[in-house]
């Protein structure tokens, strides 16, 4: 059973149909327990930065997410906000501390180019990540924030917008997306599929 | 880079796809979910579903058909048509929407732009402008509300910078001469708000041609919407992505 967190401030209907089409049984829960011990655990994210990591602590989440997204032998995906919350803050919201999993400020994207990045980009995973297997692929972006310096130890994939940013990070079984895997077709699907397995 | 999205709209009204002209005569054009799971498989980019039916019961339909939609969609659904408040943006969230567009609300109560962007964020709150040109002055183009049926004595081009302004993430932008009429989009009001506006704009009204499409990509527009020509069956996604491929668009493939 996939555990997907109720941060309450996100909207996953989209996910929650993709995980349905694969046929993969899902809840959607706040329960500490639940979240630490099961074996896939889904950190959403659509929305505010702020909104979403006050919720976490709102729910007494921080130190068990935490804890999850250091354990490799346990498979957790965060997608969009959800890979920013992994870092100690975001220029989107000045003063609010991220999870701090990897040591990066998510910034905002330049003037040069539209914000919000809307629409499907090239994914491309990093050539040091070759034995790995994460396709390229096109995926469905919708953010103004990014990591823009991949974490040490963490494998990596980069997308071309205002330059060079990190669009996936996985380390273990822990796989995090600035993109909506359950909104880039089937490329994205095979993702999740091959996570959730 | 971002590539320039392929986008099928279906007009719903009563719980069918409908099509007009100038947004009158509608004729019947098939199942709205039968129709997403088409135009996914052909390739879509993204999908559209509009409301336009003005009565109460055939709204709660509308709720299920969005719901229908996003269980076989696992690319991004905008909806609008009729959204008066956030709450109604938030039901049609609730029921698998991605992204909101609203029109004649925004016209009337501008706030509600920067209350669903404050709400949702940018990326969900899509600002839809009908535009006509004015007829003493044809390279202005005013603001229509309500389908189409009345003019807001409101610059298109200004309204689009202030959406921008107010926080929202995307403009839909249908020209209102150009609906139906199969005969290009209006190229002169997408330079115009494109200049205006930083925001994704998706070009909306007279499609008839992957021409259409590549004059509209030249002008700035960021997406182009297309009904009669996939609703006809004359032109698959397909093949309109594998010619704006030979024209040298970088579409996703």
């Amino acid at each position: 059973m996939i555990q997907i967190i109720n941060t309450g401030v996100a909207n996953i209907r989209s996910l929650q149909a993709a995980f349905d089409r694969l046929e993969l049984p899902w809840n959607l829960t706040e329960d500490p327990a639940l979240i630490r011990d099961a074996s896939h655990v889904v950190l959403p994210g659509v929305g505010a930065y702020a909104a979403a990591a006050e919720a976490i602590d709102a729910l007494d989440l921080r130190e068990t997410i935490i804890d999850r997204l250091t354990d490799p032998a346990k498979s957790t995906l965060c997608i969009c906000l959800g890979m920013q919350l992994l870092g100690t803050s975001s220029e989107e919201s000045p003063g609010i501390r991220g999870l701090g999993v990897i040591d990066a400020q998510i910034t905002r994207f330049g003037d040069g180019v539209q914000v919000p990045q809307l629409g499907w980009n090239n994914v491309v995973p990093d050539a040091s990540c070759a034995d790995t297997v994460y396709p390229a692929g096109e995926a469905y972006f919708a953010n103004s924030f990014r990591l823009v310096e991949p974490p040490q130890g963490w494998n990596f994939a980069t997308t071309d917008y205002d330059g060079q940013f990190v669009s996936s990070i996985w380390r273990g079984k822990t796989l995090a997306c600035q993109f909506h895997p359950e909104l880039s077709g089937d490329w994205g699907q095979e993702l999740l599929q091959a996570w959730a397995s | 880079m971002l590539k320039p999205r392929i986008i099928p709209c279906l007009d719903v009204n009563d719980g069918r796809v409908v099509k007009g002209v100038k947004f009158q005569n509608l004729r019947d054009a098939g199942c709205p979910v039968e129709l997403a799971g088409h135009y996914q498989e052909q390739g879509a980019d993204e999908l559209v579903v509009l409301d336009v039916s003005a009565t109460r019961q055939a709204r709660l339909a509308m709720l299920e058909t969005i719901e229908g939609v996003r269980k076989q969609l696992s690319i991004p659904l905008t909806v609008g048509g009729g959204v008066g408040s956030v709450e109604d943006a938030g039901r049609l969230l609730n029921a698998g929407a991605d992204k909101v567009s609203i029109n004649s609300a925004a016209v009337n109560n501008p706030d509600l732009v920067n209350e669903m962007s404050v709400r949702f964020g940018a990326q969900c709150t899509v600002v839809a402008i009908d535009a006509k040109r004015k007829t003493d002055a044809p390279d202005l183009w005013q603001v229509m509300t309500r389908s189409g049926t009345q003019g807001e004595g409101i610059d298109a081009v200004n309204w689009a910078a202030e959406a921008q302004r107010r926080g929202a993430g995307e403009i839909l932008l249908t020209s209102f001469d150009r609906d139906g009429t199969r005969s290009g989009y209006d190229l002169e009001l997408m330079s115009a708000v494109t200049t205006a506006c930083a925001l994704p704009v998706i070009a909306s009204g007279g499609a008839n041609s992957v021409e259409h499409m590549v004059e509209a990509f030249a002008h700035g527009a960021h997406a182009v919407l297309a009904a009669s020509i996939f609703h006809d069956g004359n032109m698959t996604v397909g093949d309109v992505k594998q010619k704006l491929i030979e024209a040298g668009v970088n579409v996703r493939q």
